[in-house]
């Protein structure tokens, strides 16, 4: 609309050409400031998909281009089933980051929802407690700290004591986790209207009552949506793994012993010297930038319908 | 915001206190962790720097050898290297991205500006490994290329004797203005790799928060300067970016909070030297990226400390710029939601 007015015929008239060229050109320049901006985005997707996506299915595109017949028979899982194969060979696959990247995001979240729901309940629920200030400036401070900071924190308090593990991995993830999760459960839960909570206390159900069936109910989606978001986020760490979880070449399930994760892979995989490895790094940053794009899609499109 | 003081004090405090009591103090119980993370991470990273800091005091901090053979451990390269990365990052990073917030709340017609702001959204999730690789495998040959036309011999002899110079220069860890810009060898890797990269890891916070500011700006001020004949440019610069000013410089502090503490990606591409800067183009180093490259590999007692004490260093400076920018940003909501 306001363009709108600003172009009327009867206002051109009075411009200046000097003002309107300075208009146009500041125009242009966001324009193409605003190109510039998502650019990297759309190159690094393209990139990814176009390095990325042979080696995830193994499928080989110079044979392609001879016969269509040849990508498909070519086509197999190995990513997905097998683990690295040693270096200088050919073949293998990410199943350990996979698989470990799921169980160290799942320990991870135990520790990010319990704690960040409880701290974003207190906030919210208990404004007048005198803790209250204090929990807001300290989860406000943890948002703030290096991931790889967060990782030398982790190590002096576990692995020092019983070695790496992907369980030392999935503290320091969690850790990251809780600030984003409290930040978005306080904001969820100031939204659920003060009458809904009144109604509750007037039948005389007690507070913590409200609070349990009636107020987290009330803003379950959100919370979701904030958890969501906090595993979008330290999916994709490696930093604080490096001395934690450490990374294992072979599949290991046990959360006491060093485990692996996709961006652990992929770090190793794109510093390393060897094209075997290399791509898988690449197949294995196509599907985690997937994963980590789709969780966030889904996230914000869940918490703008609310 | 109703006020939320009516519900709670006239109660009757029989019916339910008990269990309200438990409740409340399991979750304060839980919250309690966010504060306990907060003070292990203040003790371990000072019990873990502690042998460094008594053995070099302050010195660690205006000391330029990092040496761990000979057990010499000085910050200034890496402390330096943090703070021109970031600097730099973040000079490159604020009008591209106040450019790409007014073109999302003022120029894009909606169904452009949705999907815009949801592709500057995803820039802040694509992880920081994925830029290192990408850096590394995209941008670093097209840097390295251009070094190696830049030192041709046959195209290009005067050069090739301004590179002798320089090489000599930065042998003993000297620079001058000129050897600065001067291209090193290194294959696209180095300083300024790393500050490309981490201009576009940061655009994203700055340009978040600088839209959702500029969409506070009062409609009233956009009308009253249309009703005076102003074009679209003069609205933005004469009333749209002074109003949202404190807050664009929040969000600033807080890309910078994130630019100090950003990790792989720069290590794996600036280079990796330990030796204060020397060239735009060479190697250099950044506090986390020391921590993430050597860290692992430090055997000696005094390196791992070390090391340790880079991470105090770095946290202490994070927690400092994101108080600010909180403060900042603080400061400013109320005005804006009235």
């Amino acid at each position: 609309m306001m363009s709108a007015a600003s172009s009327s015929p009867a206002r051109r008239h009075a411009l200046s050409p000097a003002r309107r060229l300075q208009n146009t050109l500041m125009g242009g320049l966001i324009l193409l400031a605003t190109l510039l901006v998502v650019a990297p985005l759309i190159l690094i997707f393209l990139y990814l998909l176009r390095e990325g996506f042979g080696a995830m299915f193994n499928l080989d595109f110079a044979r392609a281009r001879e016969g269509l017949g040849a990508v498909f028979s070519g086509a197999n899982l190995d990513f997905f089933t097998k683990t690295p194969a040693p270096e200088g060979e050919t073949g293998g696959g990410l199943a350990n980051a996979i698989l470990g990247s799921i169980e160290m995001l799942g320990m991870a979240s135990v520790i990010g929802v319990l704690v960040g729901v409880a701290g974003g309940i207190f906030l919210a629920e208990y404004p007048r407690h005198p803790l209250m200030p204090t929990i807001r400036m300290v989860s406000d401070v943890l948002a703030g700290i290096p991931a790889i900071v967060m990782g030398l924190v982790a190590y002096g308090l576990i692995v020092l004591k019983f070695g790496f593990s992907g369980l030392a991995g999935a503290v320091a993830l969690g850790f990251l986790m809780i600030p984003i999760v409290v930040r978005t459960t306080e904001e969820v839960l100031k939204l659920v209207p003060q009458t809904v909570r009144e109604a509750g206390l007037a039948l005389g159900l007690p507070k913590w009552l409200v609070t349990l069936r009636i107020v987290l109910p009330a803003a379950a989606g959100g919370i979701v949506t904030g958890v969501m978001l906090a595993l979008a986020r330290v999916a994709g760490e490696a930093a604080p793994l490096l001395f934690t979880a450490f990374g294992n070449s072979a599949i290991n399930l046990d959360p006491t012993k060093p485990m692996s994760a996709l961006p652990l892979e992929i770090y190793r995989g794109a510093t390393s010297a060897y094209d075997e490895n290399q791509r898988l790094a690449k197949a294995g940053a196509l599907l985690l930038i997937t994963l980590i794009f789709v969780t966030s899609l889904l996230a914000r499109r869940a918490s703008r319908r609310k | 915001m109703s006020e939320p003081t009516q519900t709670r004090s006239p109660r009757p405090a029989a019916l339910s206190s008990a269990s309200d009591r438990l409740f409340q103090g399991l979750i304060l119980l839980l919250a309690s962790v966010i504060v306990l993370v907060f003070v292990l991470s203040i003790y371990q990273l000072g019990r873990e720097s502690w042998p460094a800091l008594s053995r070099f005091g302050l010195s660690f901090f205006t000391e330029r050898t990092w040496n761990p053979v000979e057990g010499t451990f000085g910050a200034v390269a890496m402390i330096t290297g943090t703070l021109v990365t970031s600097l730099v990052a973040l000079a490159i990073s604020v009008p591209l991205a106040v450019a790409s917030a007014l073109f999302v709340a003022e120029y894009a017609p909606k169904w452009l500006a949705n999907p815009v702001g949801y592709l500057i959204e995803l820039l802040a999730a694509v992880p920081s490994v994925v830029y290192g690789l990408w850096a590394l495998f995209v941008i670093a040959p097209v840097l390295g290329q251009w070094q190696l036309t830049f030192f041709n011999p046959q195209t290009h002899p005067e050069r090739v004797e301004l590179y002798t110079k320089c090489a000599a220069l930065w042998a003993e860890n000297k620079t001058t203005l000129q050897c600065f810009f001067v291209p090193s060898a290194g294959g696209g890797r180095g300083l300024a790799l790393a500050i490309i990269i981490l201009t576009v890891m940061i655009l994203p916070y700055t340009a978040s928060v600088a839209r959702d500011v500029i969409r506070l700006v009062p409609q009233d001020q956009r009308e009253a300067m249309y009703a005076l004949g102003a074009t679209k440019w003069e609205v933005i610069s004469r009333a749209i970016l002074p109003y949202a000013r404190a807050g664009i410089l929040g969000g600033v502090i807080l890309a910078l909070g994130r630019a100090l503490g950003e990790t792989l990606a720069v290590a794996m591409v600036i280079g990796d030297s330990q030796d204060l800067l020397k060239s735009l183009w060479g190697g250099a180093s950044t506090m986390a990226s020391v921590i993430a490259n050597q860290f692992g590999d430090a055997q000696e007692a005094l390196h791992r400390s070390s090391v340790v004490t880079l991470g105090l260093t770095l946290f202490v400076l994070s927690v400092a710029v994101n108080f600010v920018a909180r403060l900042i940003i603080a400061r400013l909501t109320p005005k804006g939601i009235q």
